[in-house]
């Protein structure tokens, strides 16, 4: 290939990174309720690209990012916890097929919920002012919005980290995640944790729609590919574990991008490729505990 | 459902087709077409199969074609119809699959007996239609864009093609943008017939102006982030980067060139720059962006036919305007019914033949069907998104080029196999 140079290496990585970014914001989500709930949420694109649109109308009102930034997870979020308490927790005990065809089903009523409400043809968003732009890093120009999203996904993978293995909320999660009963025995409400988790969860997945919204086209199905790229990361990385989706996430990015520069024809199938080859080697994934869907 | 009763009743069906009768209610597979012929000159409406994919990624332009479609039949039937037989549009999902096309296609001939087909929105698509209504003899005036369908491989005599094709839009847009930018391109391509077709459209103006192309960067279809191919294109340092991609891909490729800053020093270039992603995108992200179209509702500013069909489709559809694939619903429609008039028939092989000879000028200037392949010879306009001194939020493009119909813009007779 003509061109390459060291530079141009360099800055497909932190391409990858970038766009790992997003892939680990929405496995985190994905990861965490499946750790915790053994549920496999298929309507975790639905919940991002809701996020999306909530936060691209918040900002038409409010006109402050920030601000939306903190509105959406919990608007989301709340979303979220009306879908456990009303439609989830009556499948517990079930089989885990049911929880799945559930949330496959909800995914389809939301995409249609906002195509009535919004419109089939998707709705503009550009990057908010203070983050426009492309500044040197370097290495190259590199979009400010793009390093703001990195940071923000550090922050994010770092607050979620230390809650769950710093606070004493955090512990009764992981307890709740290993073994329920004897929690229930020790007193505490098993199924108000699960509400919470399943909240905090697509909160995230809502977190990341707005984030992605000055990336992509703000549209009814821009939740569909990213599912799939979702699941992927989270079987690369092993269902349910954190530090697995960061990993994976990341991993999943700069083989996209240097798969987009050498063969670009091969792009969306390397992820596939990727998952294969981990899938061989370790099948419970990079930082996955074997058995868990068993 | 009767359609199962009546498959079980033929015999010698195989079992795929007895499944396709089940599920699309396709029941009558083996006849000829002439005995269909019969058939449908003795029905009492005019009945036009509209297949175009409602539901999926180009719903909002499939919406649009509908829309339009329906001020030509409106038309029709406001001004007696014809011999007092009204006309009426089937449409259908086809779901931009061609498997799904075919189905509904075959089941439009054969249960609804329509006695023609329109529409589509998809290269794939079209040819998967064209594939059924030439076997069945039935006329499919094609709304979308394709290459192929002029060629004598999937042509029949059945086959015209009011839309625009590759050669013609791209052609168009090089001529323009390569003699205005410079002659150093790079094509970030979506990779299936379309993007293919168009970059040859490209390459082909592009040759006799001196142009290089540095890099022809294939991505796959659908894809939401463009991110990773940027940076490479960036150090190329191409004067002209043309996307050649077409929908929901347009607007994320568009949006994240824009976010990379690449407009600073090059010229992004689409074949097709469609109002629906313009209006989805916002004028920020669009901003100076040149593309060709068939179609741009200011057309109306000179020519009084875009003035009236514009004021029509306001008057149903609450002031909007159509967009570029939504009027091609419209005069898709608006020929075959014009040329079964004309013919003083609905028979198939007299309108194929009132049809060739239609000089017509509808909606945007004259227009008319080449002969050897039944191509709308028509005006190309080269068209520039703006952020700036719009008029209304409908303004989102300045017309800055036009291409007048001329034959020597299309492929000629020869080069798509047919005998001249």
């Amino acid at each position: 290939m003509s061109g390459l140079t060291l530079d141009l290496l360099l800055l497909q990585i932190v391409t990858g990174v970038a766009l790992g970014s997003v892939f680990v914001l929405l496995a985190i989500g994905l990861s965490l309720i499946f750790g915790m709930l053994t549920i496999v949420n298929f309507a975790h694109g639905a919940f991002y690209m809701v996020g999306a649109y909530m936060g691209v109308f918040l900002y038409g009102l409010t006109k402050n990012f920030w601000l939306c930034l903190v509105l959406v997870p919990l608007g989301v979020g709340s979303i979220g916890l009306v879908v456990e308490r009303f439609l989830i927790r009556p499948l517990y005990g079930r089989n885990i097929d049911d929880p799945l065809l559930l949330t496959f089903g909800l995914g389809y009523v939301f995409i249609e919920s906002i195509r009535i409400l919004f419109g089939l043809n998707g709705i503009p968003f550009s990057t908010p002012a203070g983050l426009r732009g492309a500044v040197d890093i370097g290495i190259g120009h590199f979009p400010l919005y793009r390093l703001f999203l990195i940071g923000a996904t550090g922050v994010l993978v770092l607050g979620l980290w230390l809650f769950i293995e710093k606070t004493k909320f955090g512990l009764i999660i992981r307890a709740g995640a290993r073994d329920p009963e004897i929690l229930k025995v020790l007193g505490i409400d098993v199924s108000k944790i699960w509400l919470l988790v399943f909240g905090i969860g697509t909160g995230i997945a809502g977190l990341s729609g707005i984030l992605a919204a000055p990336l992509q086209a703000v549209t009814p199905e821009m939740g569909i590919p990213v599912l799939a790229e979702a699941f992927v990361v989270t079987v690369v990385g092993g269902m349910g574990s954190l530090i697995g989706a960061v990993t994976a996430g990341l991993m999943v990015g700069i083989v996209v991008a240097m798969t987009s520069l050498f063969m670009p024809e091969m792009a969306k199938v390397s992820i596939f490729l990727l998952m294969a080859l981990v899938l061989l080697v370790r099948p419970q994934g990079l930082f996955g505990r074997a058995g868990l869907m068993g | 459902m009767t359609n199962t009763r009546n498959s079980k009743r033929r015999s010698g069906m195989s079992r795929r087709e007895i499944l396709a009768a089940g599920a699309g209610g396709v029941a009558l597979a083996g006849f000829t077409p002439s005995l269909f012929s019969i058939a449908r000159a003795q029905a009492g409406t005019i009945k036009i199969g509209f297949p175009v994919p409602l539901t999926g990624p180009f719903g909002a332009e499939a919406q649009d074609q509908v829309r339009a479609a329906e001020i030509a039949i409106k038309e029709f039937n406001d001004a007696g119809g014809f011999q007092g037989r009204l006309a009426e549009l089937l449409v259908r999902d086809d779901k931009l699959n061609p498997g799904e096309a075919a189905t509904r296609t075959l089941e439009l001939i054969e249960k609804d007996k329509v006695n023609y087909v329109v529409g589509s929105l998809s290269a794939a698509v079209q040819l998967s239609i064209n594939n059924v209504t030439k076997e069945r003899g039935v006329i499919f005036n094609s709304i979308s864009q394709s290459d192929a369908i002029n060629e004598v491989k999937d042509w029949s005599k059945f086959t015209f093609h009011e839309a625009l094709n590759p050669h013609m839009t791209a052609g168009a847009v090089g001529r323009y943008a390569f003699s205005k930018f410079g002659k150093k391109v790079v094509y970030l391509t979506a990779d299936y017939a379309y993007g293919h077709e168009m970059v040859r459209g490209f390459e082909s103006a592009g040759k006799p102006l001196g142009v290089q192309t540095l890099a022809d960067i294939r991505h796959p279809i659908g894809a939401n982030d463009y991110s990773a191919f940027l940076p490479r294109i960036q150090s190329l340092r191409p004067d002209v980067l043309c996307i050649c991609n077409f929908g929901r891909d347009q607007v994320n490729a568009v949006k994240q060139a824009t976010e990379f800053g690449l407009k600073e020093k090059i010229k992004i270039v689409a074949p097709v720059l469609l109002y629906t992603a313009r209006v989805a995108g916002g004028p920020e992200i669009f901003e100076g962006v040149v593309g060709g179209t068939s179609y741009y509702w200011r057309l109306e500013d000179t020519i009084p036919t875009a003035k009236a069909f514009n004021d029509k489709f306001r008057a149903a559809n609450g002031g909007a305007v159509p967009s570029d694939y939504g009027a091609l619903g419209y005069a898709g429609v608006r020929t075959v019914l014009t040329a079964a008039k004309a013919a003083g028939s609905t028979d198939t092989d007299k309108v194929v033949e009132a049809m060739r000879n239609l000089k017509y000028d509808f909606y945007k200037g004259p227009q008319y069907y080449r002969g050897c392949d039944h191509q709308s010879v028509q005006s190309v306009l080269v068209i520039e998104s703006k952020s700036k001194d719009m008029k209304d939020k409908n303004d989102v493009f300045n017309i800055v080029g036009v291409e007048t119909p001329d034959e020597k813009n299309l492929r000629s007779c020869a080069d798509l196999g047919h005998k001249a």
